[in-house]
C-alpha cells in the first residue's frame, strides 16, 4: 500500500496544485468541493461541509492549507468513502420522481423536486442543469437518455 | 397493520422521505458532474498558457542556436558564408534604393473598381465610422489611404508625449481596453456596446492591437483613424507586441504582405516607425495609470517621460534600427555578435562591438560584390540619410557612427537608448503581477519582471496614485483583479486560445475612478451552448496540440518510457506514463488530471507505450515518405523554422531558394544532432518544390507538415490570411558538445 499511498499523493497534489493560484500550497475554500469531487469522491454538500471542517484552520481564513488538505485526502481514498453513485441507482432515482412511469419529468417538476427537495441547487445550478437536460420540443426531461448523454470518461 | 389513514400517512411518509432521498442522490451526482467539467476547464486553460509561453522562451532558444552557429559552424564557400552572412546583417528590403520615402504614397492610384472605403484629410469623424461599417462589412482600405492615414498618424504622434494624460473633467468616462491581438469582432462589439468614441467618451486602447489575430491591419486604421479625429480623447498605448521584430513571428508581418502583396513592404516601413513612437502610458486625472505590461521595483515615471521613445525601436534588442554586426572572425575569445533580430540575453554584459565599425549607417546602390552587400548594413528607417557613396567595406574602422542629423525628423538618427532607458521600457511593456512580494526576472516571458504587491504599493504611493490598469495577460473572465484590487487587468481579446475560451471585457472610468468592467464573448455561437459543450470544444482544441506536442517528443518518450519498463514487458503503470512526460516536456501540467483524455486504452493501469505512441503519430496528417525523426523535428521546431524563413525571405515575397532551405536544414540538423543526410533534406526539399522552379512557399511548405494553423471558417487556407500558431513548438535542445 505504500506504492498506493505515494500515488494517491501525487494525485492529491496534482488536484490541489490546479487550484493553488497563487504558488503558495493553498486554496480557496470555495473550491475544495471541485478538488475532492475531481479526485474521484460523490459527497453530499453535507459530508463536503463536515470535510472541510476537518481541514479547515482553527480560526477559518476561507483558505485551505495543503498540509491539512494531504493526510485527510488520503484517507478519503484509502477508505473509498463517497463512491460515485452508479448509473442504475441514479436511474432508480429518477424513477422515484416519476412514479407513474411516465419516462420523463416535466421542466415544472424537475425545478420543484431540485430546489425545494434535498440539498436544493441554486438558481444557476437550476438553469446550468436545464439547459443540458431539457428537450425543447417537449419541454421535459427524458431521464434515461440524459444520464446517457451526461457520462464524464 | 393500523388504519387505512395511518397506512396512508406512511406510505406518503416514505414517498416523501423517498423523493427527498431521491433529489439528494440527483443532486449529489449533479454537482460532481459539474466539479469535474470545472477541473477540466482549469487544466484546458492551464494547457494553453503553458505551451503559450512555453512558446516565448523559444527566442532565447533561437539565441542559442545561433550562438551555436557562429561558434562552430565553418562556412566552406563563399556561397555558405554569404548564406550565414544574410542572418547576421540587417539585410532587408536591399532592392529598395528607389524607393526613398515610404510616405510616397501621393503617386499610388486607386482604381475605379475599388469598391472599399475612401478616405480624405483631415479625416472628421464621419470617416472614421465609415471605416469601421466599411470592415465590418469586410472590405479592404485601399493601400494608399492606409499610407496616408498611416503618414497623418505619424506626424499627430510625434507630437505626443510619453505618458498622456486624461481628465474626466473634460470627458465624463473613459473606457479602458486591453489587448485585441487582431480580431476585429471584439474592438466592432465594443464599439457596439459601449458607443463610438466622441468627446464626452474617451477610449484607452492599452497596446498589443496585432499578431495572432487576422486583422491587425483593420484594427489599426480604426485605432489610428479616430485618433486622428479625436486626439484629445482617444489614446493609444504601445504594447510589447508593437514591435517589428515581434510581428515577424507572431504574425503581424505575414498579414500585412498577404493583404497588401504590392505595397505591403512601404507599409511595413512606415509601421516601424509608427509603433516606436506610439506614447508608453496613459494617466487618468493623475490617479490612474494605464500602461501595458506592468512596473518594476525600478520603475522611474519621470524618467519614462523624458526618454526618448523613438531610439526604442524593439524592446527584444538595445540596439537601434542600425544594426551592425558580421560573423565573428574565427578566434578565440574575439566578441561573439548577435544576429540583428534575436533579443539579447538577458544580463548579457556589454553589447558586441567587433562588427560595429565596419558597417554603414545609410543605404546605398546595391553592390554587385556579396561579401561587400554581406557587411553592409541597409538602415531602412531612415529615407532622408545621405549617401555614404561607395565607401569601402573592408577593413573601414573607426568609421563614424551617425550622418549629420537633418532637419526632417524622418532622417534625424537618435542615438542608442541608454540600458537604463532601454530597461525601463522593457519593463513597462512586458512586465506581469505576482503573488508574492519582491521583484523577479520574468524568465516565462524572457524580458521584463514579475513584481509584487509590495512593488505596486511602492510606486503607488511615490507618485501619489490609486491604482494601476494594464493588460498583456489573458483571463478566462476578461480581466482580473490583483494586489489588493490595486491592480487591475484587463484583456479585450474574447476566445483568445479558442471559440469558448474566454471573455473579453473593458473597464469604464467616471469621475469617481470606480472602475466599471463589461464583459462580453464576441461569437453568438458560444451562447447557446451549455457549459459542457463550450468546455468540450476548447478542451478538444487543447488537447490538439498537447498531443502534437507529445508527438514531437517521440523519441525521447520512447526512451523515458523504456527506462521504467525495466522487464522490458512493453508495459508501463499509469504512474509512470505521468512521470515520463513531465519529465520529457516540463510544462508543469496536471498529468495524471490529464490522462483520461490522452490514453485511451490501458489493460490493468498498465499502458502498451508503443502502440500509444504509434497513436499519436497515425493522428498527425503527415507525408508517409518523410522518415519519422525529421518530421518529429519538424514539429518541435515550427515555429523557430518560420521565424528563419522569414528572415531568410528578407524581400517577403514568401518564396526561399531551393539552396536556402537546404543550407537552412543542414545548419539546424547539424546542431541538433540529429542523423539526416543531405539527400534526405535534398530530397525534402526537392518534395516540396511543387511547380519546380527552384523555389519553396514558406506557407505550402508549412501546410505541408499541418504546421500553420487553418484560421479560416471557410474558403481554402490560401485565400485567407494565416494566423501564426499561438502554439509554438518547443526549441531545440541546447548543443550537448
Amino acid at each position: 500500500t505504500e506504492l498506493v499511498v505515494a500515488e494517491y499523493h501525487r494525485k492529491i497534489k496534482e488536484a490541489f496544485e490546479v487550484f493553488d493560484h497563487e504558488a503558495n500550497n493553498t486554496v480557496d475554500v470555495r473550491e475544495i468541493g471541485t478538488i475532492i469531487r475531481s479526485l474521484g469522491c460523490c459527497p453530499s454538500e453535507g459530508e463536503l461541509h463536515d470535510l472541510i471542517a476537518e481541514v479547515e484552520e482553527e480560526e477559518p481564513t476561507g483558505y485551505i492549507r495543503y498540509e491539512k488538505f494531504l493526510p485527510v485526502m488520503t484517507e478519503v481514498l484509502l477508505e473509498r468513502r463517497y463512491r460515485p453513485i452508479p448509473e442504475d441507482t441514479l436511474l432508480r432515482a429518477f424513477e422515484v420522481l416519476d412514479p407513474s412511469k411516465r419516462g420523463f419529468l416535466t421542466r415544472e417538476e424537475l425545478i420543484k423536486y431540485m430546489t425545494e427537495e434535498g440539498e436544493p441547487f441554486s438558481q444557476e445550478e437550476m438553469e446550468e442543469m436545464l439547459s443540458a437536460a431539457v428537450d425543447p420540443e417537449s419541454n421535459s426531461i427524458h431521464y434515461k437518455d440524459y444520464i446517457a448523454m451526461m457520462v464524464v470518461d | 397493520m393500523g388504519s387505512g389513514t395511518s397506512t396512508q400517512h406512511h406510505f406518503a411518509f416514505q414517498n416523501a422521505e423517498n423523493a427527498f432521498r431521491a433529489a439528494a442522490l440527483i443532486q449529489r451526482w449533479y454537482r460532481r458532474y459539474m466539479a469535474r467539467l470545472e477541473m477540466r476547464r482549469h487544466c484546458t486553460w492551464r494547457i494553453f498558457q503553458s505551451i503559450e509561453y512555453a512558446g516565448q522562451q523559444d527566442q532565447v532558444k533561437l539565441h542559442d542556436f545561433f550562438s551555436y552557429l557562429v561558434d562552430h559552424f565553418t562556412p566552406s564557400s563563399n556561397h555558405e558564408r554569404d548564406f550565414l552572412n544574410r542572418m547576421f546583417t540587417e539585410e532587408r528590403f536591399p532592392q529598395d534604393a528607389e524607393m526613398e520615402k515610404p510616405s510616397d504614397y501621393e503617386s499610388i492610384e486607386v482604381p475605379d473598381n475599388y469598391t472599399g472605403p475612401h478616405l480624405s484629410f483631415p479625416l472628421l469623424p464621419d470617416h472614421a465610422t465609415a471605416l469601421v461599417e466599411a470592415f465590418r462589412l469586410k472590405q479592404q482600405l485601399h493601400a494608399r489611404y492606409v499610407l496616408n492615414l498611416l503618414h497623418e498618424t505619424r506626424k499627430h504622434l510625434v507630437q505626443l508625449p510619453n505618458i498622456n494624460r486624461v481628465s474626466t473633467r473634460y470627458s465624463e468616462e473613459v473606457t479602458v481596453c486591453g489587448d485585441l491581438h487582431g480580431q476585429l469582432d471584439d474592438l466592432i462589439f465594443i464599439f457596439y456596446k459601449n458607443g463610438l468614441p466622441s468627446p464626452e467618451r474617451a477610449y484607452v486602447f492599452n497596446g498589443d492591437f496585432v499578431d495572432r489575430g487576422k486583422d491587425s491591419v483593420e484594427i489599426l486604421m480604426v485605432l489610428f483613424a479616430f485618433m486622428l479625429v479625436y486626439p484629445k480623447e482617444f489614446h493609444l498605448n504601445r504594447g510589447n507586441h508593437e514591435d517589428y521584430m515581434v510581428n515577424l513571428r507572431y504574425g503581424f508581418t505575414k498579414e500585412v504582405m498577404h493583404k497588401y502583396k504590392t505595397h505591403g513592404k512601404k507599409i511595413l516601413k512606415i509601421l516601424q516607425d509608427v509603433f516606436c513612437w506610439l506614447p508608453l502610458a496613459t494617466l487618468v486625472d493623475e490617479k490612474v495609470l494605464i500602461l501595458h505590461g506592468g512596473v518594476s521595483d525600478m520603475t522611474d515615471l519621470e524618467l519614462l517621460a523624458k526618454l526618448d521613445r523613438h531610439k526604442i525601436v524593439s524592446t527584444l534588442r538595445r540596439k537601434t534600427r542600425k544594426e551592425k554586426g558580421k560573423p565573428a572572425p574565427k578566434k578565440a575569445g574575439a566578441a561573439r555578435p548577435t544576429p540583428w533580430f534575436l533579443p539579447l540575453r538577458a544580463g548579457s554584459g556589454g553589447a558586441p562591438r567587433a562588427g560595429r565599425s565596419s558597417s554603414l549607417p545609410c543605404g546605398g546602390p546595391a553592390a554587385p560584390d556579396p561579401a561587400r552587400r554581406a557587411r553592409r548594413s541597409v538602415d531602412l528607417a531612415l529615407p532622408g540619410c545621405p549617401q555614404q557613396g561607395g565607401s569601402a567595406p573592408s577593413g573601414a574602422q573607426g568609421e563614424p557612427e551617425r550622418a549629420a542629423p537633418e532637419a526632417d525628423p524622418e532622417a534625424r538618427e537618435p542615438p542608442e537608448p541608454t540600458r537604463e532607458e532601454w530597461k525601463q521600457v522593457v519593463d513597462i511593456l512586458w512586465s506581469d503581477p505576482m503573488a508574492q512580494d519582491g521583484c523577479k526576472a520574468n524568465t516565462v516571458r524572457g524580458g521584463g519582471c514579475y513584481f509584487g504587491p509590495n512593488v505596486t504599493e511602492q510606486l503607488l504611493q511615490k507618485y501619489n496614485l490609486q491604482f494601476l490598469i494594464r493588460s498583456h495577460e489573458c483571463k478566462p473572465e476578461g480581466y482580473e483583479f490583483c494586489h489588493s484590487r490595486k491592480v487591475l487587468t484587463i484583456f479585450s481579446a474574447s476566445n483568445y486560445y479558442e471559440v469558448g475560451s474566454n471573455r473579453g471585457a473593458y473597464v469604464k472610468l467616471g469621475p469617481a475612478l470606480s472602475p466599471h468592467i463589461v464583459q462580453y464573448q464576441a461569437n453568438k455561437a458560444t451562447h447557446m451552448l451549455t457549459m459542457r459543450q463550450r468546455i468540450s470544444r476548447v478542451e478538444e482544441s487543447a488537447l490538439r496540440s498537447l498531443r502534437e506536442k507529445l508527438f514531437a517528443h517521440s523519441s525521447d518518450l520512447l526512451g523515458e518510457f523504456k527506462k521504467h519498463d525495466t522487464d522490458k514487458t512493453g508495459f508501463i503503470s499509469l504512474s509512470d506514463w505521468a512521470e515520463a512526460v513531465e519529465s520529457v516536456l516540463r510544462l508543469g501540467l496536471p498529468w495524471r488530471m490529464l490522462r483520461p483524455q490522452l490514453v485511451s486504452s490501458s489493460t490493468d493501469s498498465m499502458l502498451e507505450y508503443k502502440s500509444w505512441l504509434k497513436d499519436l503519430a497515425k493522428e498527425q496528417r503527415s507525408r508517409e515518405n518523410i522518415q519519422s525523426s525529421l518530421l518529429e523535428t519538424l514539429y518541435r521546431n515550427r515555429s523557430n523554422l518560420e521565424t528563419i524563413f522569414r528572415i531568410i525571405d528578407s524581400d517577403h515575397s514568401g518564396f526561399i531558394s531551393l539552396d536556402e532551405f537546404r543550407q537552412t536544414w543542414k545548419l539546424f540538423s547539424s546542431h541538433m544532432n540529429i542523423d539526416i543526410t543531405d539527400d534526405c533534406i535534398c530530397d525534402l526539399a526537392r518534395s516540396i518544390d511543387f511547380n519546380k522552379d527552384g523555389h519553396i512557399d514558406i506557407n505550402e511548405f508549412l501546410e505541408a507538415f499541418r504546421l500553420v494553423e487553418q484560421s479560416c471558417p471557410e474558403g481554402d487556407a490560401s485565400d485567407c490570411p494565416q494566423t501564426t500558431d499561438p502554439e509554438d513548438g518547443d526549441g531545440s535542445k541546447p548543443s550537448t558538445q
